[in-house]
């Protein structure tokens, strides 16, 4: 432990990366390429994605056509390529806002008065009560479709996990005797919860947050697969796995690459949540 | 009859490579207890659990009999048939090695049914002085003692020859800790054989025949109990003896430096403990310095001088408790009624009781860390209680606190260097080294995380961290109860020269009449959430007026 914690020289850090199991090495890459696609799409599937080309349509894979072509002839590899950046972004942005929600709410309930922590966790109560889906559904019915609708839903519906989950932390790092401490030298409030208690509480937070990326794509994409995302001709992944399903016992290729696509981030961004969660549970105590 | 139940000769127990039994020789005969004192590290333990062919490491020996048995050569199925029903084993975490699943009395009587032995349950309850009925409760039902005396009935179930009990009262005060050793005691006269774990020699004088003094995986002294305790031989023996407080006047170090060794377990164990005889002069440069007044020490020699200053009231006392209701939110019942306490600058209050009686929350209330219902607590002769919290943070620093678990209240992501900057409230690497100088740290420590720091050094870690504010009070809860004897007595020792050197108030509370009555010119008695009695510490004692105040004193540990 205090040996891995001195090498931070340049050479030890390479040394360390050479240290790295084979399976860590897999989920960087898996990592970097899904990265890749949603930074420079154009870079890896120089193709237009709305490109239409109707005497190719219903191509099976082939050379030039690796995953094949849809309805309209478009080349689905450009498309499953070019649909990465919104699910990605989605995931990420509706976690971020899940995940600034809650701690919001877990803040104001687990160090505020008897009061508020009652309102707030009956508000919470009521949040999770809501079938996760159901929430979002109800939020699009009221504003319609859209990549930032489907942004919303998905935060909101994630946030009272969030909240619940802090509320706890703050609760039992408040309890703890190194905030009695703290008090005991005079500290005030504001310095407590800051040096103390969101340190203390926000690791658990923050491990779970990275936990919640895969999941949170995976509903963006049930979402679009409902139609309730991104309109029609965009690459997007759930709207790809829709339009294809019509035509599913003689084009398998138009449900099956969108659909290894949203298993295949899923899994990547759970995997490397979960490496993420165990490391700053370890650290939980250390450094 | 006569032959021995537990013989070995040269036993050695190995991990990897290295040995922590080296070469011990043991024998107990049936109807006598052997005492097995050394402190952690020595080797105790695992001689315990060679004998019962649990170490888990390579043991050799080259004769080792166990209730006839050659345990050296017994197979696991075999040993299966030894365990529980002819040795039956006691073990100091209660709550650990209790199922909390399970009603206690199915885990009591597990012992016997395996063995196949009938068992009269509510009988075996009711020797160990448990109420038959707590058999249908589970463990967290049971406080700490309760629990202790289900475990030792669950090693008597199947009446084995021998007992084995490591450190069966550490976690226990000192009153519930009397019970329970007299029950050990009552099954060696019995006619059991009985072999003791402890690092308290107060404990073995209690319950044994004979003790064995282990150090660095060796017997180094052994004996009857009465002449080891009287006239110890070896180093060991003396420090071991030297650190149980009980009747040593108020003032006198515990050890002095020629009872602090060189080798052995201390040295080891307690690393920067041992690193500084601790009767040595304190560095200069301390950062309290203010407050240095080393001649007029706020203590005589002997107890009779205590005597007179107590009963007047001479000057303003540093804290004040007037009349003090304590009562959780939502409970019934006040956890404290009516208490008064009066603490001077120089002086120590020690409050002692048993757990639960309230000791600790009235020590919170002086602290102003739980709110009182009536009455009101002064600090320096000024409103504390009355005050509203914004006004009270302002004062704080007039106050520290330490506390039984050191290594709770220090923020787990720290070095001891980033606590101490933390409380001092400025950087100031001397400062921080003159902090740990004052404590006897090396300043090497400042690096360290305190989860990497031995018991003892963690709790010159908090002792420095509640000089850092110059406090004029010290609020100590249970400082040394969670510590080996020998550290317990170095830190009391660095308690008696800090208040020498810095003219500190200290309230001091313990379930430990001992070292209340070593450390305290003043006490009083906590029962039940009311001060049944007070008064010069002496005094108190040379005439107790209240029966709990005797049954505490009968329950000192103590060698004699």
């Amino acid at each position: 432990m205090s040996a891995a914690l001195s090498e931070t020289r340049p050479r030890a850090v390479v040394h360390r990366l050479a240290r790295l199991r084979p399976g860590t090495w897999l989920l960087a890459a898996c990592g970097l390429v899904i990265l890749l696609c949603a930074a420079v799409p154009g870079l890896i599937a120089p193709g237009d994605p709305l490109a239409i080309a109707p005497r190719e349509s219903f191509l099976s894979p082939r050379w030039g056509h690796p995953f094949g072509t849809d309805e309209s002839g478009r080349d689905l590899f450009t498309r499953v390529v070019h649909g990465t950046r919104s699910s990605v972004l989605i995931g990420v942005l509706s976690t971020l806002l899940g995940v600034g929600l809650g701690a919001v709410l877990g803040l104001v309930t687990g160090l505020g008065r008897r009061w508020l922590d009652a309102a707030g966790s009956r508000l919470i109560d009521a949040m999770l009560a809501f079938p996760t889906l159901l929430l979002a559904l109800l939020l699009i019915a009221v504003r319609g479709p859209g990549v930032a609708t489907v942004i919303v839903a998905v935060g909101l519906s994630s946030a009272p996990g969030y909240a619940r989950l802090l509320r706890s932390e703050v609760r039992r790092v408040s309890r703890s005797g190194h905030v009695e401490a703290a008090r005991m030298l005079g500290k005030g409030p504001v310095a407590i919860v800051w040096r103390h208690i969101l340190p203390g509480a926000l690791g658990p937070l923050l491990a779970v947050a990275t936990l919640g990326v895969g999941q949170a794509i995976v509903w963006a994409s049930a979402l679009g697969y409902l139609g309730l995302g991104a309109p029609p001709p965009a690459p997007e992944w759930g709207a790809m796995l829709n339009a294809g399903r019509t035509y599913i016992s003689n084009g398998w290729w138009m449900t099956v690459f969108p659909g290894l696509a949203i298993v295949g981030v899923g899994v990547v961004a759970t995997l490397a949540g979960r490496r993420l969660s165990a490391r700053w549970a370890g650290r939980g105590g250390a450094r | 009859m006569n032959a021995p139940i537990v013989h070995a000769r040269g036993l050695r127990v190995a991990f990897d490579g290295v040995e922590v039994v080296r070469g011990i020789d043991l024998s107990i005969a049936p109807g006598t207890c052997l005492a097995l004192v050394g402190e952690s590290g020595s080797g105790k333990s695992v001689t315990a659990r060679a004998l019962v062919g649990l170490t888990g490491g390579s043991v050799s020996a080259e004769e080792l009999r166990v209730v006839g048995a050659d345990a050296l050569s017994l197979s696991e199925r075999a040993w299966r048939s030894v365990r529980g029903r002819r040795v039956g084993t006691v073990l100091q975490d209660a709550l650990g090695s209790l199922d909390p699943l399970r009603p206690v009395g199915r885990e009591v009587a597990d012992a016997a049914r395996l063995a196949g032995v009938p068992l009269d349950l509510p009988a075996l309850l009711r020797s160990v002085g448990l109420d038959p009925a707590a058999a249908s409760r589970r463990p967290d039902e049971l406080s700490g003692g309760m629990r202790q005396r289900a475990l030792i009935a669950a090693a008597l179930a199947a009446d084995p020859e021998l007992v084995i009990a490591d450190e069966p009262t550490t976690a226990l005060d000192t009153t519930r800790q009397a019970v329970v050793l007299s029950l050990l005691r009552a099954r060696v006269e019995a006619g059991g054989a009985l072999l003791f774990i402890t690092h308290d020699l107060a404990a073995a004088r209690r319950v044994a025949d004979e003790v064995a003094i282990m150090d660095d995986g060796r017997i180094v002294e052994r004996g009857p109990v009465g002449s080891v305790l009287a006239a110890p031989m070896s180093a060991e023996g003396r420090r071991l003896v030297a650190s149980v407080p009980w009747e040593r006047p108020r003032g006198e170090r515990l050890l002095p430096d020629d009872a602090v060794p060189g080798v052995g377990a201390a040295a080891r164990l307690a690393g920067g403990d041992a690193e500084r005889p601790v009767g040595a002069a304190p560095a200069n440069g301390e950062p309290g310095g203010g407050e240095h007044r080393p001649g007029e020490a706020g203590h005589p020699a002997g107890p009779a001088a205590v005597v007179p200053s107590s009963g007047e009231a001479g000057g303003t006392p540093v804290l004040e408790l007037r009349e003090v209701t304590i009562r959780h939110r939502g409970a019934d019942a006040p956890t404290v009624v009516g208490a008064s306490l009066r603490l001077e600058r120089g002086r120590t209050l020690g409050l002692v009781g048993e757990s639960g009686s309230g000791k600790s929350t009235l020590l919170r209330a002086a602290a102003g860390l739980v709110p009182i219902e009536a009455g009101e607590v002064l600090l320096g002769g000024e409103a504390w209680s009355a005050l509203p919290e914004r006004r009270r943070r302002a004062r704080r620093r007039e106050q520290a606190m330490i506390v039984q678990d050191p290594l709770g209240s220090f923020e787990p992501r720290w070095s001891v260097g980033r606590i101490l900057t933390d409380a001092l409230g400025r950087r100031d690497a001397s400062a921080v080294r003159g902090l740990l100088e004052s404590v006897h740290l090396s300043a090497a420590v400042a690096d360290a995380h305190p989860r990497t720091l031995s018991g003892g050094q963690r709790q010159r870690v908090a002792i420095a961290r509640a000089l850092a504010v110059e406090p004029s009070v010290l609020l100590c809860d249970e400082p040394v109860s969670a510590l080996d004897a020998s550290v317990q007595a170095r830190v009391l020792d660095l308690l008696d020269e800090l208040q020498e050197e810095r003219g500190l108030a200290i309230l001091l509370v313990s379930h430990d009449l001992g070292v209340i009555r070593h450390a305290s010119d003043n006490l009083a008695v906590l029962d039940g959430g009311t001060i049944v009695e007070s008064g010069p510490t002496e005094a108190v004692l040379a005439a107790p007026r209240h029966p709990f105040t005797r049954e505490l004193i009968d329950a000192a540990p103590r060698l004699r």
